[in-house]
């Protein structure tokens, strides 16, 4: 029986398709009640007088709190330290649950009230009279640094948060730009993105007096680290009494990873009112307080000699934070995109700058990819738009400059100039594989013709490399984090030889309770049905760094090969027992285990039961079948790819489609292909979305101006074509099951491909550069303005 | 004050008494306690409310129960018969057209409706169908062809 390598139905599909998933917005607690909060409309504002009166006195409200009322609870803290270059400490203001005296984001949580039902919350919520002085204030990245701009933080001058720099001496990086034959520079913003998982938050916070328990439900990634902050951090609860159960997410991208202010102000305010309180966002609140992506603006240079080596690589880069630090910002901008400029090439020196500064904004954190499709963005940009202005290949300037093939077992693992070693890479057969699938060739003929007859047809590359499988704790301690990021796994074998499976993991679309029961099944040879997969309940799981960087199978399958290698140690004891053999003869393989040589053997089901049953067996063993696992990895893993947009771009309205999109990935052994095709899928599509359609705008006073689903412009299936996605396999050298992650490739790579196609259908008119997204809008602009 | 309705869902007539600002949507999780179908936003943009309304189509959100006072309604709920997936839920099963599963209602309904117009479509109308729906996990690739599967298997 083999399930590993095969496209097995997910496991948890009914569930999904009868209607029956149970998220955290479907779960009603007896006696619970419900929350709204009043947001500031303003982006920066004096909070004179907040008048709860009128809200208190509605038939129906059980409690209105105000930013008073929990001015003596500490607010939600940030997990990742940045130092400045001079060693200071990043600047770390408070973000508290409800603000008293300054909203400093349009959505600053003013006041929180709570009533029988949502609707007469919300009624509630309107009779809330809140006296704001509008201040000025600064929403744009570059705005941030110029002299004059409204502060966001007393304690943070200048709006900065920490200034950081990574890379080859700085002086070494400028010498080998003096001596380039050709030096491609690009300025541009990576802009603001949303993440808009289709769930929106929600969080029930749960006090119960007779055991003087918290329960916690919460469309969290992480659970367990959201129990820890809540914890330690935020409330001083003991954590023993802390249960945080996240049951099914709908879609999380990196948004839900965090620690949010409504968590806390549900288990706080439960315990005030003593009944359970459910907050669920609407849309608009998401767009206004889910962490946002990406929000850089960069200078970026890339210096080659006359046959297109890279000699270097330098940027400068301002990243917005936004208002508040979200849970994981400051690593963004730096320690997940700065150690990603070596990219796929060879590059001598690289060096890379970066000022993170507050705006009055919503925070900026994690989004699918995090810093790396940022740095993607740069160097795949850069490498095109070298080719155009060098008049050379794309596709052969990249194969040029590409880390020759290493395995990371006979060949080392390549250290790079920006603080990485990858573990192994074959960079030109996934560019071979794309290139075969597009039909390179015949595509350049296409393009010819149709510029003889006038139309723009482009085709766009993109060679990307990413960090996943989050992290060596020691690495991240040492980067700055302020927790460790292994993984941790139990696997309880029932006396029947049933199987169940505890992850920290958390799946939220992914199909963990399909691949990890793939992998149990395969290695105890026993039938996929005998293995359950229980996650997100940290009553059940007893710890878990949860899910993002692509990190689930990669840390925390590995922790599960552990605790499987452990019941197959114990399990030879009590086999070699019951065979009366030494158990150097034993050998386990197809579900049992054999006197090596003989047809005397006993099955899983059989030692199982003989573990629980102990009457015959090996003296001095203990009884029970049941182990836990920590696993914390010796590196990060480093899948790469290659991508190829092919657009054509309607002269008359400017409009983009695009045509065809092959992506060739290489994240190590694949468990289930139809689950990693589909989670390359979902991130073409959240990079393609980048590159054509989305964008947060605000407009000079701070507003949100595109938030909801009517303004912000997420791909659609009409949209988008069916996708030409295949894989080559280069295994992990340093994890058992030799994976590298899959869940963030697709949104690393895809964005710059699409962009750089648009730039090669408009390089008839000689531009390099549009900003994302590409509209029709800005397209039509520049066709207009450069025929005129 | 309080409205007396009556609605047909899943082929089981429900009475009830809603506040007139209920929406459907609201009414069919809260009081019917039928939580499949989801709400995904506040503009009518997202569609993992579709329901069908007498067969077609609709976004739950953007009606009130007492609109729908008379009418039948099939939610998720009512797809599949006997324990047996329907179709279109085989569909998506075969075919891995759902992640987190979020949108899957409002897709599974939305398909229902198309494929009653158009037993046979093609790539193009099946991406126009959908396009009233918001899918973030699958880039919508799977879910094409788990309407194409079940179109097929309908026509068997």
């Amino acid at each position: 029986m083999t399930y590993i390598g095969k496209s097995v139905k997910r496991l948890e599909d009914k569930r999904f398709l009868t209607g029956k998933g149970k998220y955290t917005d479907d779960i009603v607690l007896p006696g619970m009640t419900h929350a709204y909060i009043v947001r500031s409309p303003h982006a920066h504002a004096r909070i004179l007088n907040v008048n709860t009166s009128k809200a208190e006195e509605l038939p129906g409200v059980i409690a209105v709190f105000t930013g008073k009322d929990v001015a003596e609870v500490n607010g939600v803290p940030c997990g990742w330290q940045v130092n400045f270059k001079n060693g200071d400490t990043m600047k770390e203001p408070p973000h508290k649950l409800l603000v008293a005296d300054k909203a400093r984001h349009m959505g600053d949580g003013v006041a929180m009230v709570i009533a029988e039902d949502y609707a007469t919350a919300k009624d509630a919520a309107e009779l809330i009279v809140v006296d704001y002085d509008p201040l000025p204030a600064v929403t744009n990245t570059a705005d941030a640094l110029k002299a004059g701009a409204p502060t966001v933080h007393d304690d943070a001058p200048n709006n900065i948060c920490f200034d950081w720099e990574l890379g080859t001496d700085k002086a070494v990086v400028d010498a080998a730009f003096e001596k380039a034959h050709h030096i491609t520079t690009l300025e541009y913003e990576n802009q603001r993105v949303i993440p808009n998982a289709i769930e929106p938050r929600s969080a029930i916070g749960h006090y119960d007096d007779t055991n003087e328990r918290y329960t916690l439900y919460t469309s969290s990634q992480n659970p367990h680290l959201i129990r820890l902050l809540l914890c330690a951090f935020v409330l001083g609860i003991p954590e023993h009494k802390v249960r945080v159960v996240s049951p099914d997410v709908g879609g999380g991208f990196g948004s839900k990873i965090f620690h949010y202010t409504e968590e806390a102000l549900v288990i706080w305010a439960s315990n005030q009112i003593k009944r359970p309180i459910k907050w669920t966002a609407e849309r608009s609140e998401s767009f206004l307080t889910d962490a946002h992506g990406r929000d850089h603006v960069t200078k970026a240079e890339m210096a080659f000699d006359a046959d297109g080596n890279i000699l270097a690589m330098r940027a400068k880069t301002i990243a917005n934070l936004g208002a508040y630090l979200s849970s994981f910002a400051p690593a963004v901008p730096t320690w997940l995109y700065g150690t990603l400029l070596q990219g796929l090439y060879t590059t001598p020196a690289v060096h890379v700058d970066v000022t993170a500064v507050f705006t009055h904004t919503t925070a900026v954190d994690a989004y699918r990819g995090a810093g790396r499709p940022e740095a993607t963005y740069l160097l795949e940009r850069l490498m095109d738009t070298a080719a155009l202005e060098m008049k050379m290949d794309p596709a052969e300037l990249r194969k040029k400059n590409f880390i020759p093939p290493f395995d990371g077992i006979e060949q080392e693992g390549y250290t790079t100039q920006v603080a990485l070693q990858y573990d192994s890479g074959n960079y030109d057969r996934v560019l071979d594989r794309a290139l075969e699938m597009v039909d390179y060739k015949k595509f350049r003929a296409d393009q010819a013709a149709a510029r003889k007859e006038g139309r723009l047809l482009g085709i766009g590359f993109s060679t990307y490399i990413e960090a996943c499988g989050i992290a060596p704790s020691a690495v991240v301690g040492a980067l700055g984090a302020r927790a460790g990021l292994f993984e941790s796994a139990h696997v309880r074998v029932h006396p029947t030889g049933k199987v169940s499976v505890y992850t920290g993991a958390h799946s939220h679309g992914q199909g963990h309770e399909t691949t990890f029961a793939q992998v149990v099944a395969d290695k105890f040879g026993i039938p996929l049905e005998d293995v359950i997969l229980e996650h997100g309940d940290s009553d059940s799981v007893a710890f878990g760094m949860g899910t993002y960087g692509s990190r689930s199978l990669a840390v925390g399958g590995s922790a599960i090969v552990k605790s499987v290698e452990k019941v197959i140690a114990k399990g030879t004891k009590i086999a070699a027992h019951l065979l009366e053999a030494s158990e150097a003869d034993i050998e386990f393989a197809e579900g049992k285990w054999s006197v090596k040589g003989t047809d005397k053997a006993v099955g899983f089901g059989d030692v199982s039961l003989t573990a629980y049953v102990p009457h015959n067996y090996p003296e001095g063993l203990e009884p029970g079948m049941d182990f836990s696992s920590f696993y914390d990895p010796a590196n990060f893993t480093y899948p790469f790819g290659a991508h190829i947009a092919i657009v054509e771009i309607d002269k008359e309205t400017g409009k983009t489609t695009l045509q065809r999109f092959i992506a060739v990935d290489d994240v190590g052994n694949v468990i289930n292909p139809m689950i990693v095709e589909g989670q390359i899928h979902g991130g073409l599509a959240q990079g393609i979305g980048q590159a054509l359609f989305e964008g947060a705008i605000y407009d000079e006073s701070g507003n949100l101006m595109n938030g909801t689903y009517m303004d912000y412009t997420m791909p659609r299936a009409d949209d988008l074509p069916s996708f030409e996605v295949d894989n080559a396999v280069t295994p992990c050298p340093h994890n058992p099951l030799g994976v590298k992650g899959a869940g963030e490739a697709g949104c690393i790579g895809s964005t710059p491909a699409v962009v750089n196609a648009v730039m090669d259908a408009l390089s008839p008119y000689g531009i390099h550069d549009v900003k994302m997204p590409t509209t029709s809008e800005r397209v039509w602009n520049i066709i207009h303005a450069n025929e005129a | 004050m309080k409205v007396p309705i009556t609605i047909t869902v899943n082929g089981k007539k429900h009475q009830a008494e809603v506040e007139a600002r209920t929406l459907l949507v609201h009414f069919l999780r809260e009081h019917l306690r039928l939580t499949g179908t989801h709400v995904g936003c506040d503009t009518s943009g997202c569609g993992a409310c579709t329901v069908l309304l007498n067969g077609k189509a609709l976004k739950s959100c953007t009606m009130l129960a007492v609109q729908a006072d008379g009418h039948e309604v099939t939610t998720i709920e009512g797809m599949a018969t006997n324990g047996t997936l329907h179709p279109i839920q085989e569909g998506f099963h075969q075919k891995h057209g759902l992640q987190c599963g979020f949108c899957t209602p409002g897709m599974v309904m939305t398909a229902a409706d198309l494929l009653s117009k158009n037993p046979n479509p093609d790539d193009h109308q099946i991406r126009e169908a959908l396009e009233g729906n918001f899918c973030r996990c699958t880039g919508y690739h799977n879910i094409v062809e788990s309407v194409k599967y079940a179109a097929n298997a309908m026509s068997e």
